[in-house]
């Protein structure tokens, strides 16, 4: 029962991780009818967000410390960070240390402006064109804004710590009647998750709740007709855009500290999200989330020892076994609607 | 494009049987297409090397063998690649498994049974057609993006397969080389001998080279080996496009609704062309194993397959040369960009004052040495943007805009309209 428990915990994060991003590409293929290969692009947009925070707000100037020698016994310089200076030592420690939580607030002016700018300059001009072209030009994109990554952080993963009140761990054993140490939980990715149902709900309370959510739910069922009532749907459908991009930056960014940022990170996690995505059912938005986290549960699942044993190797194809399994027998997906990309 | 096949089935004979007058079958244009392809590459040791070893520009020459083999290998593998989505149309994104797995029947081929490559070849192609059948069939059953995703999840899956639990068929992460304590039953080695590929007793890595003024050509068997399988394979590849079946195919593409109306199940050609062109991808796995007579499970990863993707979109899809020109273009980037560093351009910038030459090295280093994806990236990028039809197409422009018009028509309407 405990290691159920656990292996659920376990694929929560990852699920979580991949709901954020099919939720951001299935509003992308939704109101624009575009299938978009860099959508890995931003969450790894989004993940250096954090890093640049950081190292900006690390940057520091040498100052002499008279107190202290070195072993020569000559005055030690000492690197301070400028944010000492402006803020004093207790204050600027704590922004450091809190540096991710907010490179969020740092990532949604990058990403609505990365996520405008690549809607009005490229993709805006692949509507009418097949969508073997929209994933063709994508993926081109996707491989320059990797490349453009690496050119300034290097190909290295670059650690990127959360702050240090969440670096331990949570004994769920104690809380649920089990012994102690049995199902520990780290910090850090239980907010993770907390922070993709918060993120989650928001998207769709947006959509569900406000006047602009209802008008893109409109064109998404009807663009023309929405159209055609006198409403700019273009204007409203490059702002989805620009939200789902926030969306996989945000998932990014809090997704830093549990695996180190490096320059392809977007296109391990956009396969699987657009197998996510497919299981989901194109165009369906719970159906990207259900998916998300049903197949990030599904693969921790297949990484017990137990379920190992017996079917060796399971864990490294159990998504794509899935992602068969479902399009042969529910060919649009577990929650696809009608009429949604079928020729 | 349905009219014209619903009016070529009654008279298929007639409509088929005049342009078969040409050499080896061809018609005029493309047995022109044929013999220049043939000739260029049987002289690319001479054109591939055009500038002096002495000189400075002698980096951009790309004469030497295993470049070489590189490009006809990866021509293979982008012909293939586009008789299924330059003619139907279906996006493959897993392309690779099918080299990957061909690679493996070859190199066992060779550690068991004989070091002679052509047993491994046939037996690579044969097997990769076999897990094309089984792959296609249960891919085509979907269309569009399921498809791409379908293809790219069977590509994964043998990829993360071959990488764990399959290593002791294929070696795993180390993969598959000839190791000395190979005893392949069909060739008497000595003891101790590390087999070595060969072609009744021709060595794969032999190679002839010409010293001439400052020049240096070689002249490997394995290349030349390579080419002549490619030149078949692009004959073929000529033949099915010009054939009734490559017809169907282009119909599968523009209308299956139409086609199926008109009585005719677009499944059993799609499949055909799917195997067809697993076969291809399995020669070239095959011929690469007898180059280099070795494998590894990256030769899977899906990256690969995006790179054949790439390599037919550069050329031109649906075109005939497209691939091939694809193939070479990027294979000659990966070689040649990448070697580039910045005492290279330090070196071509030499002659402008030092602020200005240390500006250029600054702006186009992020482009050369180990940042040459990201040129590839933008270049296509531009392709796919403003150049639909790929270098095909550039070169049509080109020879519009000088007023060969007519000329260029002609194998316009050789290659199939995006749309």
């Amino acid at each position: 029962m405990d290691a159920i428990i656990l292996q659920i915990l376990n694929g929560l994060d990852k699920g979580s991780a991949y709901a954020l991003i099919a939720l951001g590409l299935t509003l992308i293929f939704g109101t624009l009818g575009v299938v978009n290969f860099a959508h890995g692009a931003l969450f790894m947009i989004g993940a250096f967000c954090a890093v640049t925070l950081q190292r900006i707000l690390s940057l520091s100037h040498e100052v002499v410390d008279e107190t202290r020698t070195d072993f020569l016994g000559n005055p030690m310089k000492v690197d301070v960070p400028y944010v000492y200076d402006w803020f004093g030592e207790a204050a600027g420690q704590a922004i450091i240390n809190w540096s991710v939580p907010l490179a969020i607030l740092f990532s949604i002016p990058v990403m609505i402006l990365v996520g405008i700018s690549m809607e009005r300059g490229l993709i805006k001009h692949f509507y009418k064109r097949p969508h073997a072209d929209q994933i063709l030009v994508t993926f081109g994109l996707a491989i320059v804004l990797q490349e453009i990554v690496k050119a300034f952080y290097g190909a290295n993963p670059i650690p990127t710590p959360a702050p240090a009140a969440f670096t331990g761990s949570f004994d769920f054993g104690v809380l649920l009647g089990f012994d102690p140490f049995t199902i520990i939980y780290p910090y850090w990715r239980l907010i993770y998750f907390v922070f993709a149902m918060v993120i989650i709900a928001g998207v769709f309370a947006f959509l569900q709740f406000t006047t602009f959510g209802m008008v893109v739910r409109a064109g998404m069922a009807d663009r023309e007709t929405v159209g055609l009532l006198g409403i700019n749907i273009d204007k409203r459908f490059t702002l989805m855009f620009a939200i789902a991009a926030c969306v996989a930056g945000v998932a990014g960014v809090m997704y830093a500290p549990i695996v180190a940022p490096n320059y392809h990170m977007g296109m391990d996690f956009l396969v699987l999200s657009f197998v996510v995505v497919v299981v989901g059912g194109m165009g369906s938005l719970p159906g990207a989330v259900l998916a998300g986290f049903l197949l990030g549960i599904l693969q921790s699942f297949a990484s017990m020892t137990a379920v190992l044993d017996v079917l060796p190797g399971i864990n490294q194809i159990i998504i794509y076994l899935a992602a068969i399994i479902v399009l042969l027998t529910r060919p649009r997906g577990l929650m696809g609607r009608k009429g949604v990309m079928e020729e | 494009m349905v009219d014209q096949t619903t009016d070529t089935l009654p008279q298929r004979p007639a409509a088929s049987r005049p342009a078969k007058t040409g050499f080896l079958g061809l018609k005029g244009s493309d047995a022109t297409l044929l013999i220049v392809v043939a000739i260029l590459t049987m002289c690319a040791p001479f054109l591939l090397n055009p500038f002096p070893e002495t000189s400075s520009l002698a980096q951009f020459n790309a004469g030497y063998p295993d470049l070489m083999q590189r490009f006809v290998i990866f021509g293979i593998f982008a012909i293939g690649f586009n008789i299924l989505f330059g003619l139907t149309g279906y996006l493959s994104f897993g392309h690779a498994a099918f080299l990957g797995v061909g690679s493996y029947a070859a190199i066992w081929t060779m550690k068991l049974v004989t070091l002679n490559i052509i047993p491994a070849i046939i037996l690579g192609m044969i097997v990769a057609g076999l897990f094309a059948v089984l792959v296609g069939y249960v891919s085509l059953r979907r269309s569009g993006i399921y498809f791409s995703i379908l293809t790219l999840a069977f590509a994964q899956m043998s990829y993360a397969l071959a990488y764990s639990v399959l290593t002791p068929i294929t070696g795993g992460e180390t993969g598959l080389q000839i190791k000395p304590t190979d005893r392949p039953i069909l060739s008497n080695l000595q003891d101790g001998e590390i087999g070595r590929a060969n072609l009744f007793g021709l060595d794969m890595r032999s190679s002839f080279e010409l010293d001439m003024g400052g020049w240096l050509f070689t002249f490997n068997i394995g290349y030349y080996i390579a080419a002549v399988v490619m030149l078949i394979s692009f004959y073929v590849a000529i033949r099915i496009f010009r054939s009734p079946f490559g017809m169907m195919l282009r119909a599968v593409k523009s209308n299956q609704q139409r086609m199926s109306y008109t009585g005719l199940s677009p499944k059993p050609y799609t499949l055909a062309a799917f195997v067809i062109s697993g076969m291809y991808a399995g020669l070239a796995g095959g011929l690469m194993v007898a180059m280099d007579t070795q494998v590894g499970p990256e030769r899977m990863f899906w990256t690969a397959s995006g790179e054949v993707v790439l390599m037919v979109i550069l050329g031109g899809v649906g075109t005939l040369i497209g691939p091939v020109l694809g193939a070479g273009m990027i294979k000659y980037m990966e070689n040649i960009l990448s070697k580039i560093n910045d005492n290279v351009l330090h070196q071509w910038f030499a002659f402008m004052p030092d602020g200005i030459e240390d500006f250029l090295v600054t702006v186009i280093h992020p482009f050369i040495g180990k940042g040459w994806h990201l040129t590839l990236g933008i270049v296509f990028m531009a392709v796919v943007i403003f150049l639909p039809g790929g270098l095909v197409e550039l070169g049509q422009r080109i020879g519009r805009l000088f007023g060969f018009g007519k000329k260029a028509d002609d194998s316009a309407a050789a290659k199939t309209p995006a749309e």
